[in-house]
C-alpha cells in the first residue's frame, strides 16, 4: 500500500502545474455547447497540444508524452485544480483513440490521432439510434459493401458534440443475415460534412445544442475508415465502451476540484446551523476522495496486469450520481443565485455539416487564481451537464444489471 | 504508488478469515450477548496469538507496529465474522498507552500492554466527544477515561446496559482513579486513540457490510418466488448493486486513511479517517437495510444469524462519534 509518487512523477506534476499556471485562461471560456464556446475550446486544445499537454499518455509520435496512467491521473488532478476548461476533444481522446490504439492500422493512427491531439479534428460519437440506446445490438443503420468502401444509410441520434464537430465514429449493420443481432456490425469513421450527411442539432434541456441527430443518405466511406474487421464492430465497441465507463471518461481530478470549490463556497457562505446542507458538502468531499482512491486502486490493478472488466460499471454508477449530488448541493448553497443561467439560451444552429469556424486563442494567458472559474452560473452549467451522466455511456440501469450479474453473480432475468 | 494490498497482507486476511470461519463466531456473539464471555475471550486469545493487537503497539512493548494498514485488514475480517468484544477499544487503548510512552509516560504502557497485546486481557475506554459509554467494561481489565484535560484509569464502571446490538454492552465509567496524563499529552494521546478507534471501527463496518451483502446475495440466489429466484428481479439486483457500489467506494477510504496514518501525515489522516468513518457507516447501514428487506420476515427474526450483523451495522454507525459529528470534521478539515 503506497500512495506516494516517485521523484520523476513529482517532477512531472510540477511541470504540469507550472505550465497550467501560465496558460489556463483567466476567465472561463464560454460553454462548449455553443458555437462560440466550441471554437474557443478548440483553440484551447491547440494551445495544450502545442506544448504536448493535450494527450499526455499517448506515444510521442502522435503528440503525447508517452507517460503512464499514474502520470495521466496526476496531470488530470493538476488540470482541474488549475481551473482549466472542459475538454471538447474528449469523445475522440477517450473513446476513439483507445479503439485505434487497440484495433486501428498504423496508417489510421498516423492519419487520425495527431489532428485529434491538436484539436483540428473534433470527433463526435454516433452510437445511439432512435430505436437503439443502451441496447446497441438493435442498431438498424446500414453499411452496404461497394467497390472501395461502404455506403451508409440510416439515422443516428443523441450524438454528443455533433452539432459542431468535424467527424464521427459509430457502428453500422453490415450483415442483416447474421445469426445474432450483435454480429454483423461494422465500426467505421465518417466526416460530418460528407455528401449525404445531414446534421440536425438537438437542444438539450437548457436549449444548448450539446448533441445532434445525424441523417445518412448514401454516404460513401472508403475502406481505410473501417476500424478492425468488418462484422466485428460489436466486439471492438465493447472494448471502447469499457474504456468510456472505466478509468478514462471521468478522472478523479475533475471531482476533487469540484468538491474543493464546493467546500470553499461552504466555508465562505454556508450557514453553520444548516447541518443538513453541511452533511451534503461533507459527502461531496468524502465522495471525491473515495473516487480518487478507488481510481488509484484500479490504476494499481491495471499496472499489475489485471483487467478492470465489469468493475468499470461500479465506476460509472458512482461518478454519474456523485456529479449530480455535488452540483445539487452547490445550487442549494447558492440559493437564489443558483438559479441564474450562464447566458441566453437557445441553439445557434450552424448550417448542416459545416465545420466550426477557426477562432483566435483565448485572449489572456495570465496565471489564473484557482477561484477564477467559480461563479454561480458555472454551477448551473455543471448541473445541467451532470444531469445526463446516469443516462449516457450505458444507462445506470444497465450498469446495475452488469454489477449484479457479473460482480455479484445474480441470475439473469427479464429486464 | 501502488494502492493495493500486498500478498502478505492478503494472506493475513485469509488466515484470519479461515480461523474465524472455523471458530463459529455467531455462537460466540450469541453467548456474549447472554453474558457468557468464555467463548468470546477464547477468540480474543486466538486473535492475540495471531498478532491482531500487536499491530497497534511498538516493538518496545511486544508489538510489531504501528501497522494501521494491517490493523484495517484484520478489522474487516472481525466485522465480517461479527466477533464480539471490546476489540476496537483494546486497539485504541494500545495506541493511547503507546503514545503516552512516546511522550514520556511509559509506566502505564509497561504495566498494561503485554497482556493487551498478547490477547490475555481487553481494555475499554471513553474519549471526549464520542459518547459517555465504554463498551464491554465488564469484560475489560483496563478502563480509561479521557476528558476534562486528563486521562485517568477508571476505578470501575456502573451497571452495563444492553445496546441495540445485543452483543454490545455499554457502561459509564466511575469517576476518580489514577491520572495517567494531563494537558497537552493527554489531548495528544486521546487524539491518537480516536484515530485508531475510527480506523478499526470503519474497517469493522466494512466487514459487517460485506457480510450482509454476501449473505443476502446467497439468499436471493436460492429463494424462489413466482417460479424464479428473487435475485433475478431487477428491483432486487439494483438494490444490491447499490450496496456493492457503497462498499467498494468506502473500502479505499479505509485503506487511504490507514496509509496516511502509517506515513505520519496526521492532517491528511484525520480528514481521511473522518471520510472513512462516514462512508463505511453509511455503506454498512445501507447494506443492513437492503439485507433485511431482501430476506423478508426471515431476516427480522432473532434466531436467524443475519440479525447479528443487521444490528451491529446500526450500532457501529453511531459508535465513536456519529456520522454528523464526523461530517463536521470533514468540512472543518479534521
Amino acid at each position: 500500500m503506497d500512495l506516494g509518487f516517485s521523484a520523476a512523477q513529482e517532477e512531472f506534476r510540477q511541470r504540469a502545474r507550472t505550465w497550467l499556471a501560465a496558460h489556463v485562461p483567466s476567465r472561463p471560456l464560454p460553454s462548449l455547447e455553443t458555437e462560440e464556446g466550441f471554437a474557443a475550446h478548440r483553440a484551447w486544445e491547440g494551445e495544450l497540444a502545442a506544448d504536448r499537454w493535450s494527450v499526455v499518455s499517448w506515444p510521442e509520435e502522435y503528440g503525447g508524452r508517452g507517460v503512464g496512467i499514474v502520470e495521466w491521473l496526476v496531470f488530470e488532478e493538476e488540470y482541474y485544480a488549475a481551473g482549466a476548461p472542459g475538454r471538447v476533444s474528449q469523445n475522440g481522446i477517450s473513446l476513439l483513440a483507445p479503439t485505434l490504439f487497440d484495433f486501428g492500422t498504423p496508417e489510421q493512427r498516423a492519419r487520425v490521432l495527431p489532428p485529434m491531439a491538436r484539436g483540428e479534428v473534433i470527433w463526435a460519437q454516433a452510437w445511439s439510434e432512435p430505436e437503439a440506446g443502451s441496447d446497441l445490438a438493435s442498431l438498424r443503420s446500414t453499411a452496404r459493401r461497394v467497390s472501395g468502401g461502404w455506403v451508409l444509410n440510416g439515422q443516428k441520434t443523441w450524438s454528443s458534440r455533433a452539432a459542431f464537430a468535424d467527424r464521427a465514429f459509430g457502428m453500422f449493420r453490415s450483415d442483416a443475415d447474421a445469426d445474432r443481432p450483435h454480429r454483423g456490425l461494422t465500426y467505421l469513421m465518417f466526416p460530418l460534412d460528407a455528401p449525404g450527411v445531414t446534421v440536425r442539432p438537438i437542444g438539450r434541456v437548457d436549449g444548448k445544442p450539446a448533441f445532434a441527430e445525424l441523417f445518412l443518405d448514401d454516404v460513401f466511406v472508403p475502406d481505410e475508415d473501417v476500424i478492425g474487421e468488418p462484422g466485428q464492430g460489436w466486439r471492438i465497441a465493447m472494448a471502447t465502451t469499457g474504456e468510456e465507463r472505466g478509468l478514462t471518461l471521468r478522472s478523479p481530478g475533475r471531482f476533487l476540484a469540484t468538491a474543493d470549490r464546493l467546500l470553499r463556497e461552504w466555508r465562505a457562505h454556508g450557514d453553520p446551523a444548516d447541518t443538513a446542507l453541511r452533511d451534503r458538502v461533507a459527502d461531496a468531499v468524502v465522495g471525491a476522495r473515495a473516487y480518487q482512491l478507488f481510481t488509484w486502486a484500479n490504476a494499481s490493478r491495471f499496472r499489475a496486469g489485471e483487467q478492470i472488466g465489469a468493475g468499470s460499471s461500479l465506476n460509472k454508477v458512482f461518478w454519474s450520481e456523485y456529479d449530480i449530488r455535488v452540483h445539487e448541493a452547490a445550487l442549494d448553497l447558492l440559493g437564489a443565485e443558483g438559479e441564474l443561467r450562464p447566458s441566453a439560451p437557445g441553439p445557434s444552429t450552424p448550417a448542416p455539416g459545416s465545420p466550426a469556424p477557426a477562432s483566435p486563442p483565448p485572449a489572456s494567458s495570465a496565471p489564473a487564481p484557482p477561484t477564477s472559474s467559480t461563479s454561480p452560473t458555472d454551477w448551473a452549467e455543471g448541473y445541467v451537464f451532470a444531469l445526463a451522466g446516469p443516462i449516457y455511456a450505458g444507462t445506470n440501469e444497465i450498469q446495475r444489471d452488469i454489477i449484479a450479474e457479473r460482480l455479484l453473480g445474480l441470475p439473469k432475468g427479464r429486464r | 504508488m501502488r494502492f493495493l494490498l500486498d500478498d502478505e497482507q492478503r494472506d493475513f486476511a485469509r488466515s484470519l478469515d479461515g480461523m474465524l470461519t472455523a471458530a463459529d463466531t455467531p455462537a460466540a456473539a450469541r453467548a456474549w450477548a447472554a453474558g457468557e464471555h468464555a467463548p468470546g475471550l477464547a477468540l480474543r486469545q486466538r486473535l492475540g496469538a495471531a498478532g491482531v493487537f500487536a499491530l497497534a503497539a511498538p516493538e518496545a512493548y511486544e508489538g510489531v507496529g504501528p501497522l494501521p494498514v494491517e490493523t484495517a485488514v484484520a478489522f474487516v475480517e472481525l466485522g465480517r465474522h461479527a466477533v464480539p468484544g471490546p476489540l476496537v477499544e483494546t486497539v485504541a487503548t494500545v495506541a493511547l498507552l503507546s503514545r503516552l510512552a512516546e511522550l514520556g509516560t511509559a509506566e502505564p504502557a509497561k504495566r498494561s500492554l503485554p497482556a493487551l497485546v498478547g490477547g490475555g486481557a481487553s481494555a475499554s475506554l471513553t474519549l471526549p466527544g464520542t459518547g459517555p459509554y465504554a463498551l464491554d467494561a465488564d469484560a475489560s481489565a483496563v478502563l480509561l477515561a479521557a476528558g476534562d484535560g486528563e486521562i485517568r484509569l477508571a476505578p470501575g464502571h456502573a451497571e452495563p446496559r444492553v445496546s441495540l446490538d445485543p452483543a454490545r454492552r455499554l457502561a459509564r465509567l466511575l469517576p476518580g482513579g489514577e491520572v495517567l496524563a494531563a494537558g497537552e499529552a493527554a489531548a495528544d494521546a486521546a487524539g491518537r486513540a480516536l484515530d485508531w478507534a475510527a480506523l478499526a471501527t470503519a474497517a469493522q463496518c466494512l466487514g459487517v457490510g460485506y457480510a450482509l451483502l454476501d449473505r443476502t446475495v446467497a439468499y436471493v440466489r436460492g429463494r424462489t418466488q413466482f417460479g424464479v429466484p428473487v435475485g433475478s428481479f431487477q428491483a432486487v439486483k439494483h438494490r444490491l448493486a447499490d450496496v456493492l457500489v457503497g462498499l467498494e467506494f468506502a473500502r479505499p477510504l479505509v485503506f487511504g486513511a490507514a496509509v496516511s496514518l502509517r506515513d505520519g501525515d496526521r492532517a491528511a489522516a484525520r480528514v481521511d479517517l473522518a471520510a472513512a468513518k462516514v462512508a463505511t457507516g453509511e455503506a454498512a447501514y445501507g447494506a443492513a437495510r437492503a439485507a433485511l428487506q431482501l430476506h423478508g420476515a426471515l431476516g427480522y427474526t432473532a434466531e436467524y444469524d443475519l440479525s447479528l450483523w443487521l444490528l451491529k451495522a446500526r450500532a457501529l454507525r453511531g459508535a465513536w462519534g456519529g456520522v454528523g459529528w464526523w461530517r463536521e470534521r470533514v468540512v472543518t478539515g479534521g
